[in-house]
């Protein structure tokens, strides 16, 4: 009897010690503030997108006409409608529907790969009028030009990246529904995935008509 | 169940044996005290690397023209000495080891927050390391721009490995964000029954302080680096004037951060500050509530200072005024500082414990570098000092005789809690005296220097400047002796027999009440807190109490 207590307590001490802690109101706070420094990076870039736009407003709104308003449109609207399949699937674990729960998952991820698909065309067609940075066509415009596009690339480039980073998280928040390690009860990794997703769709809702609509 | 609970305590943190052995015990532990040594170490290590370039940098001035290196490799030198103390030692600093290891302790937690994560900042800490100092063995030669990465040198001009450090500094400034948002979640979520904001440590509140400013001003410099490494890339124009762009803008995005970066490099040393000297004096804190708002109020108004640095790189005359009202208004807090620990030693029963002497030699140099701040913050002399020696004679008093100082005292305050083991007293007072001197005649020369108008960054220099360098530089084989015995004596004491008691200072903030070496989860039982982190008369008068009963 004392001999096997013994032996329990030696494989007690022998495991790693694991934090039975769970704080889905830390965890939540924790994720807010991730956003915020998210906000404070695109804050940046919106920073100097307003300093230019001071500077260079006629060139700015020339090279804004040069942008596919219909892509853009359609790129938002898919967005849009991802925010809302996102929002579902975790309306659906909440309510333990788990497979219509990853079916709105995978609906999300399609949709942001669609975006990423039309960004990809979006961009070519630039690329093949001469229109990238460091290109002999751009370089003949005026400075204004050259940053417009600067500042084009740079930033839905990093928005993009984003939007990959959301695929790669939901792929993630995939596998741990169909695990069952995101359930009806314990769900704060879905919602905080949600947030980011939400956050990644709220820049391009600046960043659309910033670049495309302000002509 | 509970007896289980009660197992994991058996053991301190240092013997207790997980699922990993040997190093990876180490590497993998998400225990915030292991991960609180685990940048202890690696702090160190680059410490004295940054002191080694230091040292050639100080070196090459002994003499007119070329003492030991050619000009090129000087600018390396004094670019990597700058990565290495800002990115890899100073602004970790503090909070990454003490912080780590006794914010969670002081607030009465088993842990942090997110302890993954906190191990994840780490292994990111270790990878922008990597990349910071990668650029040194690659071809292309080490960074040479200054650890500022000014446009467009940076982007356009050098020929040196500039991308490989700028990803660096952005993966520490991730590391940095995960750290800052940790400690905040801690302190709002982790506190003990009782611990209300008002009955926290000054060091937490410190540290709470630096971590907003981490997670508010780091995200600006990453976005700038990354800007910087496109420019450098795909030459978008953004920063480069022959495209249209602005260096200008760039400038001020980094010091949008790099201001701020100088409060999360000296904040933590402040709140070290307020522990060391009520454990010392034996006395409530004078200014309890001043120290804690001061804290705050330096992470908020510093956050809007960061003009100082561009007087004169060409800004509107209304913005230089401003941004020189914005910087003599930040000098209050830290006054109201200084003038509370002061007031806290009068009239205390002192004893002179080694922290107590780092902490009375950095209150000095301290001071010397906030005055000859206030010289850069006034518009007419800094014109005149701008770009000079006197601006790293500055620093240095800031950076070295504040944070750096303040390192070692909490080195010394706290490790006989971390290890279980005490130091030779004698020796690490003659270290703190060795250092002052060294640093005193390593730093002074420097200012007079900037006075006279010697450039810094500059190969070389003027018979009249000769003098001058060659004390600075004696100055800096002092400071090395001094740091030399430091660290044989701390070395010597982590090697000796653990013989630390609970509680050495008689200090009564929670981490004494716990074994030295803490437990693995710290406490036994999560205490409740009745009374303020230095309310000495309560803790004598439960002492009485307590010795009362046992002897009855």
């Amino acid at each position: 009897m004392s001999i096997s207590a013994k032996a329990e307590d030696n494989t007690s001490l022998h495991t790693e010690h694991i934090h039975i802690h769970r704080d889905d109101v830390g965890a939540k706070l924790g994720m807010w503030l991730f956003l915020f420094t998210e906000l404070l990076l695109f804050g940046g870039m919106f920073l100097i997108y307003m300093a230019y736009r001071l500077e260079y407003s006629t060139e700015f709104q020339i090279s804004a006409k040069e942008l596919d308003v219909a892509l853009g449109t359609v790129n938002t609207l898919i967005l849009l409608t991802s925010s809302l399949t996102m929002a579902l699937s975790i309306a659906a674990i909440q309510r333990d529907k788990k497979i219509l729960s990853m079916l709105f998952i995978v609906l999300t991820i399609s949709l942001a790969l669609a975006f990423m698909i039309n960004k990809y065309f979006e961009w070519g067609a630039k690329f093949h009028h001469g229109i990238y940075p460091g290109s002999m066509e751009l370089a003949e415009k005026s400075n204004g030009e050259i940053i417009f596009f600067g500042l084009y690339y740079s930033m839905t480039g990093i928005h993009g990246l984003h939007v990959l980073v959301g695929v790669v998280v939901l792929l993630f928040m995939l596998v741990f529904v169909a695990r069952n390690k995101i359930n009806s009860i314990n769900y704060m990794k879905l919602e905080n995935s949600g947030l980011y997703w939400h956050l990644v769709d709220l820049i391009w809702i600046f960043l659309f008509p910033l670049f495309y609509l302000l002509h | 169940m509970n007896s289980q609970a009660l197992d994991v305590n058996s053991v301190d943190y240092l013997e207790y044996k997980g699922k990993h052995k040997g190093i990876l015990a180490w590497i993998l532990s998400t225990d915030h005290k292991r991960i609180g040594i685990l940048y202890l170490v690696s702090l160190s290590t680059f410490f004295i690397v940054g002191v080694a370039l230091g040292f050639l940098m100080r070196f090459e001035m002994l003499s007119q023209g070329k003492t030991i290196v050619d000009a090129q490799t000087y600018n390396a030198l004094f670019t990597l000495h700058g990565i290495i103390m800002v990115f890899l030692f100073i602004i970790p600093g503090i909070p990454a080891v003490f912080g780590n290891f006794f914010l969670p302790i002081q607030i009465g937690a088993k842990d942090v927050a997110f302890p993954r994560l906190n191990l994840l900042s780490w292994w990111l800490y270790v990878i922008g390391a990597i990349f910071a100092l990668s650029s040194l063995f690659l071809s292309g030669g080490p960074i040479d721009t200054g650890w500022t990465f000014y446009i467009p040198y940076s982007s356009r001009y050098t020929s040196a490995n500039v991308i490989l450090p700028l990803i660096g500094a952005f993966i520490l400034g991730f590391s940095s964000i995960l750290t800052g948002l940790n400690f905040v979640t801690t302190v709002h979520r982790l506190r003990a029954p009782g611990m209300s904001f008002f009955k926290m440590p000054l060091f937490v509140w410190a540290v709470y302080s630096t971590a907003w400013i981490q997670v508010v001003a780091t995200p600006v410099v990453g976005i700038t680096i990354i800007l910087v490494i496109l420019e450098r890339l795909f030459y978008v124009g953004i920063f480069d004037p022959t495209l249209g762009g602005d260096p200008i803008l760039f400038q001020h995005l980094f010091w949008i951060y790099s201001h701020p970066a100088v409060y999360i490099m000296i904040l933590p040393a402040m709140g070290v500050v307020s522990e060391i000297i009520p454990t010392f004096a034996r006395r409530t804190i004078f200014g309890y509530k001043a120290i804690a708002f001061s804290s705050l109020s330096i992470a908020i108004i510093g956050y809007i200072v960061w003009g100082h640095h561009m007087f004169t790189s060409g800004m509107s005359d209304t913005s230089r005024w401003i941004f020189s009202f914005l910087t003599f208004i930040v000098a209050i807090p830290s006054g109201v500082k200084v003038f509370n620990w002061v007031a806290t030693l009068y009239k205390g029963s002192i004893e002179f414990g080694t922290p107590l002497v780092y902490v009375m030699a950095f209150i000095l140099l301290f001071s010397i570098g906030g005055l000859t701040g206030l010289v850069l913050g006034a518009l007419s002399t800094d014109v005149h000092v701008h770009d000079t020696y006197f601006v790293p004679g500055h620093f240095h008093y800031v950076m070295f005789g504040g944070t750096a100082f303040i390192f070692f005292a909490a080195i010394h305050y706290w490790l006989p809690k971390m290890f279980g083991r005490m130091y030779n007293e004698q020796w690490a007072k003659i270290a703190v005296g060795v250092m002052f001197i060294g640093l005193n005649m390593l730093y002074f020369p420097m200012l007079i220097l900037g006075y006279m108008g010697m450039p810094r960054r500059y190969y070389d220099y003027l018979p009249e400047y000769a003098s001058l360098h060659i004390l600075s530089t004696v100055g800096s084989w002092i400071l090395i002796i001094g740091l030399v015995v430091m660290i044989v004596n701390l070395i010597k004491a982590v090697r000796s027999p653990k013989t630390a008691p609970m509680n050495p200072w008689g200090g009564i903030t929670l981490e004494w009440q716990v074994p030295s070496p803490p437990p693995l989860e710290n406490f036994r039982v999560i205490p409740e807190v009745k009374h303020g982190p230095y309310d000495y008369h309560y803790y004598e008068e439960e002492e009485v109490k307590y010795e009362h009963i046992s002897k009855s």
